[in-house]
C-alpha cells in the first residue's frame, strides 16, 4: 500500500453556538468563539489516499484528478464562506474542527475513484487540528 | 467500508528547556563517544514542540471531543509549567536517573497526560528541532 497526501488551504468564518445551551452557558463553554458576529481561520487540509500504484501509470490516483475533486467538493463549498450559514452539511452542527473534519471526510470518501480515503487532517491553526480515519487504519502512515 | 469513523483532536504546544545526555552507567570516555556534543557538561537547549492527540466521542451539544481551554489548562499544569525554561535532568524528577533524550521525554509526557479525564490520549509527538521528532503511543 502506498499513501498519497495532498494539501490545500481555504479561509472561512464560523461561530460556536449551541441551541441546546443557554446564552450564559454558550459563553462559558465556547468563550471567544461564541461571538455572534463570527471569526475566521486559514484552514489547512491534508487528505491522504491509500492504494496500490497503477502498473501502467505508477500512480495511486492521478493528482490532477484529486485536485479537481478537492476543488469541487471542498474549496468551492467552503473557501471564503461562513461555515454556519453557507455550508448545508454543517447547518445543524457546531463547526468545530472535529465536525468540519468529519463533514469533509463524508464529502470526499464516496468521490475517490481509485484507492481509498485513508485520512483527513484539518488544521484550524498551526497548533490545532482534528483528524479522521477508519478504525481499522489506526496507526498506519500517521 | 464498515469500520467506524474515528476522530481525534490534535494540539501543539511549545516549550524551551535545556538538557545534557549523560549516564552514570558509562565511563566518561564512553559518554563522550555515545552522546558527542550532547554530553557537554554545561548542557544545551532546544525549542521543543509537543503534539498531543486525543480521541473520544464528539459531544453532540458542543461538537467537541474536549474543550480546548480544559485541555490547555491540563497540559500547561502537567507539562509546560514544569518543563518550560527548566533543566530537564536537574529539575524533572524522572530524568535524575534516566537520560533526557527526546525518546524518554515522550514517554514521560505520555505518563503525565494519560490521565486527562475527558478524552483518551492516543499519542505524544515531540519535535526536538524541526528535523528530529519522536512519537510514543503508550506501548
Amino acid at each position: 500500500m502506498v499513501y498519497l497526501t495532498r494539501k490545500l488551504e481555504f479561509s472561512a468564518s464560523h461561530l460556536y453556538h449551541s441551541p441546546a445551551l443557554s446564552a450564559e452557558e454558550n459563553r462559558r463553554v465556547f468563550g471567544k468563539c461564541n461571538n455572534p458576529h463570527g471569526h475566521g481561520h486559514n484552514y489547512t487540509l491534508e487528505v491522504t489516499i491509500a492504494g496500490e500504484p497503477d502498473p501502467v501509470t505508477g500512480m495511486v490516483l492521478d493528482l490532477k484528478e484529486l485536485k479537481g475533486i478537492l476543488d469541487r467538493e471542498i474549496t468551492q463549498r467552503m473557501d471564503h464562506r461562513f461555515l454556519n450559514y453557507e455550508v448545508a452539511e454543517l447547518k445543524n452542527q457546531i463547526p468545530t474542527c472535529e465536525n468540519v473534519a468529519r463533514v469533509i471526510w463524508n464529502l470526499l470518501e464516496p468521490k475517490i475513484p481509485q484507492g481509498h480515503l485513508h485520512r483527513v487532517r484539518l488544521y484550524e491553526s498551526a497548533d490545532l487540528f482534528a483528524e479522521c480515519y477508519r478504525d481499522g487504519a489506526r496507526g498506519i502512515a500517521r | 467500508m464498515s469500520e467506524t469513523l474515528h476522530i481525534s483532536l490534535g494540539r501543539r504546544y511549545h516549550f524551551a528547556a535545556s538538557h545534557r545526555l549523560h549516564t552514570t552507567k558509562l565511563s566518561e570516555e564512553e559518554n563522550n563517544r555515545v552522546f558527542g556534543k550532547c554530553n557537554n557538561p554545561y548542557g544545551h537547549g532546544h525549542n521543543y514542540t509537543l503534539e498531543v492527540r486525543f480521541s473520544g466521542p464528539v459531544d453532540h451539544a458542543t461538537g467537541m471531543i474536549a474543550n480546548i481551554a480544559d485541555l490547555d489548562a491540563f497540559v500547561n499544569e502537567r507539562v509546560i509549567e514544569p518543563f518550560d525554561h527548566r533543566s530537564l535532568q536537574d529539575e524533572v524528577p524522572a530524568f535524575r536517573h534516566a537520560v533526557p533524550t527526546t525518546e524518554n521525554l515522550c514517554v514521560e509526557i505520555f505518563q503525565r497526560l494519560k490521565t486527562f479525564p475527558v478524552a483518551t490520549l492516543e499519542a505524544v509527538r515531540v519535535e526536538e528541532t524541526s528535523n528530529n521528532s519522536f512519537e510514543y503511543g503508550g506501548n
